[in-house]
């Protein structure tokens, strides 16, 4: 049998598409504000400020992978960096060893949205809610919580050496970005290389199917939902270091963007299509454009209407896509991104 | 003939396809086919799975509009058929999945089809019961009106949806595979309900493998094969032999591929008074090494029950398993896995694959850990060179193991599924309808490949509702009837119609 | 009785009850009219957003975009009025928040609909785009002197009077807009075939797609019937407190969304009622005003109502695996 040379699939062609639709944009704003757009300044400045959702992003599409979804991330992120900060003030109240400060935060931070991960993951696996109502309440819960240990006010007084996880600058390159080139090569290692991985994409094509085949939904899901919690809590470390300030409501707004930024990397919302790179150009794309939308004296509305229409417009190319794609195979459309990952009876 | 159906003769066709084709992904599931049905004439419509009958089916009802030829309803051609223009020129179906609202009640589902053929813009409930009520009286069932559809046994979803489709306004009712989940005295309420819609002037298209069906209530049939028109004439001119013949395309060698007398090896799983309660109860079966026992029953008899607790889907609540002598419990599916149970689902497309996912993917599905190496890392080339192995072993037609199993035909995708649980190196395996949707060559294949791997030493179970696929490649086989085997013969003292009266008969006549 | 009490309705209705008495006990003054007339008010606009939310939800689908679009049309509505100089009654502003409603609806229709995405993807797409385009192209001031109409409409009361301990109450005639809605769409639901062919696609599509139910305009009718009646909140919101403020309303839609899924709707669709619905958000009502009386902090009220959520949805799906496993 005649081997063919590797066959191009649709979701090596989108991330084709994505990288040409980044470079043009990239392009586009740098012939329009050489002088800004082209400059050293503006590129670190970028690079300080795109990580923080572009890690919430990376926690969206592996919730995603599965056909679910985490609506929590946010509060998982201000829930776990409250307690980092409030651990941070009680223990280092004069500041202290950068080392010792930084690891007493990612200790309490990271372990605090990893056990969040798990509350969602026991709901979502072990009672059976769909990801969607079980995330919409936890996120709530975790918000709420965040509420009521800082009193609804911010948790100020942060060692300065913590600063450096989200403002230093390592030979000009920021610390925020060498943490989220990090997490994207783990991430990338963990969903091509391991067992989970492997499992999570057949897992998000066909739940009933993954059961059928032996393997274990409950636990892939837990661990989906560990790693997006432990995900969002490092994006919150890096937003109250940047920020300087600990709140239970940063970053509401960053929810829906996460989501776009999944679906217009490639990320399938019913599940079982998703990569790393993809979510990196989306990342880089929208942050091309939203920093030369400003340079083009835009309003941060006119971004949000650019953004909710860029999302619309990516489905509905995108969508074509899966079409061809469910058409060929003669089945009915996918699952609803609805619906529970659990078998339908 | 007498006078009405002469008369009908010269009224125009109820439905008429005039060189229908319809392709899907370069791959032609309809050619050039041209079929009239006349006011009152009960069609058959013949074909192996995956000749095109639903294809037809689906661009007759509008699910599917063809790609070239013309329908016509009532001797108008129809520009572009849509399900509603379909269901207003008389044109009833009833699904084989049943296609019912699981979350309405039986009244409602029943009305449904009526409101729509009518055009109801406002819900009167009195008389969706009425109408309900009168459907259900039409085919002589009682099933409570109120209760959710959800919550019916599978017998009684079929019912519904067989009241559902006979609304008055239906000229033409198709019916697909009618009778899987029917006892004996339904399906023959149902064959006499046929007769009668037939002296109303309704035409019925009735698609059923079962042959002794075929030949008591059909006028004339129609053969697909490969979305071809094959064969087309007078239900006489046919008898058993030559309408499989014409399905096949080839002379069925229906000697088994397995005998009787095939040595048994060491007992291998014995599993006694197994029950599940509303699913089976009190089964007892013995399989050895080298055997392959077959399971058949209607939809709804256990049978797909019973194999999933044999794996531990949903695991039994009584009795017990015994795995080579040793007493095994089967809560999970890991336990099955664990002591060389494999399970080959019944529905390929929901329960087996993931269609968009590589052919090397759904083979490794199964072997993760065992392709993982030290520190559980899985390689892809590792994954790629498992596939590779089997789709040379197995002979899936395939120019890479990297392309989407969706891009294979069904007998392929077949193949893939055995491939996934061979791979496990399990010692029993459980084949639920292993030939379903698969084209003639395959399923030779395949029952060659089962008789292959009893042959070697493996303990198979084939779960079927296809009596001369169990004839062939089962040494023994079991009847299964409301969730008890009710009786259990050897395949060289059984034939085909006996088997077929064992499984359907009711309870009370047995 | 089992089935009863796995009934959402009936489950939130007790806790409901109990949240009444307890408080009840607490603070007597609890269980007056003019509390309930208080509740009343501050439940009023998320009421008619739950029971377009619960259409969607019926229908298969969910959408977060209602609140954007309520506050566009809201927000459009009022300026042009102002602008314009048109005083004009409350009829006026109704009409023409619920008709620029409905053509935003048609826009979630279209996606919806035509090129079949997922709700929940296009709703999220359109929440944005609909809250961008108001900010950026109608206006991100505050008008604080709504239309004459308007302010006669925030005035008039059905009801009002003093009770025995000399509380003051009221009831606006703003009620008459939430009867007025959960009567017409308990008619579509339950009246039409309309409504019937709702329930049907959240039953199963494909079902409904084969049958002959045209799927594509019961949704176009579906995002415009939310649409519409998203605007007249909107419009009614502005009008009760007597300003037009573009970033009102949005960020509601979570807290609407769960009131409805606590009163029994299904997120995977076919399932859902009025009542239940109303006795959802009437929770969340009370729960938001009575915690206080209750001498919780109201810091804790997020954590209550997730808890609800979770609890409200949790215990009937952890019946509907249980149950499943044994069937």
């Amino acid at each position: 049998m005649a081997k063919t040379s590797r066959i191009v699939s649709s979701d090596h062609r989108h991330l084709l598409g994505l990288a040409a639709l980044t470079v043009a944009i990239f392009v586009a704003m740098s012939l329009a504000r050489p002088g800004l757009f082209l400059t050293g300044a503006n590129m670190q400045s970028m690079a300080f400020q795109f990580p923080e959702y572009a890690i919430l992003a990376l926690a969206m599409m592996t919730a995603m992978l599965t056909g679910g979804i985490d609506l929590s991330i946010i509060g998982t992120a201000n829930l776990s960096s409250i307690l980092a900060a409030l651990a941070m003030t009680a223990l280092f109240p004069t500041g202290g060893n950068a080392v010792a400060v930084l690891a007493l935060a990612l200790l309490v931070g990271l372990s605090v949205g990893c056990l969040c991960g798990v509350i969602n993951g026991l709901f979502i696996a072990g009672i059976g809610l769909p990801p969607i109502l079980a995330t919409l309440g936890t996120g709530i819960v975790y918000t709420g919580i965040g509420v009521v240990v800082t009193g609804g006010s911010a948790v100020v007084g942060l060692p300065d050496s913590f600063a450096v996880l989200g403002n230093a600058a390592v030979w000009a390159v920021p610390v925020p970005l060498l943490v989220f080139a990090a997490v994207a090569v783990v991430m990338a290692f963990v969903l091509n290389r391991t067992i989970y991985g492997h499992s999570v994409y057949l897992f998000g094509t066909n739940p009933r199917a993954s059961r059928f085949a032996g393997l274990k939904n409950g636990r892939l899901n837990m661990t989906t939902y560990m790693i997006s919690g432990t995900l969002a809590a490092l994006a919150g470390l890096i937003l109250i270091s940047r920020a300087n300030s600990a709140k239970a409501d940063y970053a509401e707004s960053y929810l829906l963007i996460t989501v776009l930024i999944a679906v217009l990397g490639g990320t399938n919302p019913y599940g079982g299509v998703g990569r790393v790179l993809g979510v990196v150009l989306a990342v880089l794309s929208l942050q091309f454009l939203s920093s030369g939308l400003n340079m083009l004296q835009v309003s941060n509305f006119a971004k949000e209407f650019v953004w909710g229409l860029t999302l619309l417009l990516a489905m509905s190319v995108t969508r074509i896509e899966w079409r061809r794609m469910i058409d060929f195979s003669g089945v009915g459309r996918g699952r609803s991104p609805n619906a529970a990952t659990g078998d339908k009876p | 003939m007498n006078d009405r159906s002469r008369e009908a003769h010269d009224a125009p066709s109820v439905v008429a396809l005039d060189h229908i084709s319809k392709s899907f992904a370069g791959v032609r599931a309809l050619d050039d086919v041209s079929l009239a049905i006349r006011p009152g004439e009960v069609v058959c419509l013949a074909g192996e799975n995956g000749s095109g009958k639903s294809t037809l089916i689906k661009a007759l009802s509008g699910a599917q509009p063809a790609e070239s030829g013309t329908v016509s309803f009532h001797g108008q051609p129809q520009a572009q058929i849509s399900p509603i223009g379909a269901v207003r020129a008389g044109v009833q179906v009833i699904y084989q999945d049943f296609s019912l609202f699981p979350n309405l009640t039986v009244a409602e589902n029943i009305a449904f089809n009526d409101r729509l053929a009518r055009g109801t813009r406002w819900i009167d409930w009195r008389e969706m019961r009425r109408t309900a009520e009168a459907a259900l009286g039409r085919i002589g069932v009682d099933i409570p009106l109120d209760a959710v559809v959800e919550d019916l046994p599978v017998a009684s979803k079929q019912l519904v949806a067989i009241a559902r489709a006979l609304v008055d306004e239906a000229r033409l009712i198709v019916m697909d595979e009618p009778t899987a989940a029917l006892t004996e005295r339904e399906v023959k309420h149902l064959l006499g309900i046929i007769s009668r819609l037939k002296e109303r002037g309704i035409a019925v298209l009735f698609v059923s493998h079962k042959l002794a069906e075929v030949f008591s209530v059909c006028e004339r049939v129609v053969v697909l094969r490969n979305g071809r028109l094959v064969a087309e004439g007078p239900v006489d001119e046919f008898d058993p032999a030559s309408l499989t013949h014409h399905m096949t395309g080839r002379e069925i060698d229906a000697a088994p591929v397995v005998s009787a007398d095939a040595p048994r090896g060491s007992d291998l799983l014995q599993v006694r008074h197994l029950s599940r309660e509303g699913a089976f109860s009190d089964v007892s079966l013995d399989l050895a090494a080298g055997e392959s026992l077959g399971i058949v029953g209607l939809l709804g008899s256990g049978r797909s029950e019973l194999a999933k607790a044999l794996f531990g889907m949903d695991p039994a609540s009584s009795g017990t398993i015994r795995i080579e002598g040793e007493e095994a419990r089967i809560d999970s599916i890991s336990d099955a896995m664990e002591r060389g149970i494999a399970y080959v689902p019944e529905d390929r497309l929901t329960e087996g694959l993931f269609l968009t996912q590589s052919i090397g993917a759904n083979i490794a599905a199964g072997s993760f850990r065992r392709l993982a190496g030290t520190f559980g890392l899985v390689r892809k080339s590792d994954i790629r060179d498992e596939a590779d192995g089997w789709v040379e072993r197995l002979s899936i037609a395939t120019p890479s193991s990297d392309l989407p199993v969706s891009s294979l035909s069904g007998g392929n995708q077949q193949r893939v599924m055995l491939a996934r649980w061979l791979a496990t190196t399990p010692r029993i395996l459980i084949l639920n309808g292993p030939t379903v949707g698969v084209d003639v060559g395959s399923k030779a294949d395949i029952h060659r490949t089962i008789a292959d791997l009893a042959a070697e030493g493996l303990g198979v179970i084939v779960i079927s509702d296809d009596l001369p696929e169990v004839l062939a490649c089962c040494n023994r086989i079991m009847v299964m009837r409301d969730g008890r085997i009710v009786d259990e013969r050897r395949n060289d003292d059984v034939t085909e119609n006996e088997l077929s009266h064992l499984l359907s008969s009711d309870a009370e006549d047995a | 009785m089992a089935r009863l009490f796995a009934r959402n309705e009936t489950l939130v209705a007790t806790i409901l009850l109990l949240f009444i008495i307890v408080t009840s006990i607490v603070d007597p003054s609890f269980l007056s009219v003019p509390t309930l007339f208080d509740l009343l008010r501050n439940g009023l606009i998320m009421a008619i957003f739950a029971i377009g939310v619960l259409l969607v939800l019926i229908s298969g689908g969910i959408d977060v975009s209602f609140t954007a679009l309520a506050a566009f049309a809201m927000y459009a509505t009022t300026k042009t009025l102002v602008e314009t100089g048109v005083e004009g009654s409350m009829a006026l502003a109704l009409a023409m928040s619920g008709g620029i409603g409905l053509c935003l609806g048609l826009v979630n229709g279209f996606f919806v609909g035509t090129m079949r995405l997922p709700t929940l993807i296009v709703t999220l797409g359109t929440l944005s785009a609909f809250r961008g385009a108001l900010l950026t192209f109608v206006g991100s001031q505050l008008i604080s002197n709504v239309p004459d109409g308007m302010r006669d409409f925030s005035r008039t009361m059905l009801l009002r009077g003093t009770n025995a301990d000399g509380y003051f109450y009221s009831l606006p005639a703003a009620v008459l807009v939430l009867l007025l809605v959960v009567v017409l769409t308990w008619f579509i639901l339950y009246r039409t075939m309309l409504g019937r062919n709702i329930f049907a696609i959240g039953g199963s599509l494909d079902s409904a797609r084969r049958i002959g139910i045209p799927v594509t305009k019961v949704q176009y009718f579906i995002y415009a019937y939310v649409g519409t009646i998203s605007g007249i909140a909107g419009i009614v919101h502005a009008s009760l407190a007597r300003v037009a403020n573009p970033f009102d309303i949005v960020g509601l839609e979570l807290s609407v969304i769960a009131a409805v899924v606590l009163g029994g709707a299904r997120l995977q669709g076919g399932t859902g009622t009025i009542t239940g619905t109303l006795l959802g958000v009437a929770l969340i009502v009370v729960i938001n005003n009575s915690l206080i009386t209750l001498g919780i902090p109201s810091t804790w009220q997020n954590i209550v109502i997730g808890l609800l959520i979770l609890l409200g949805t949790g215990v009937p799906a952890w019946q509907a695996r249980r149950s499943g496993r044994t069937e």
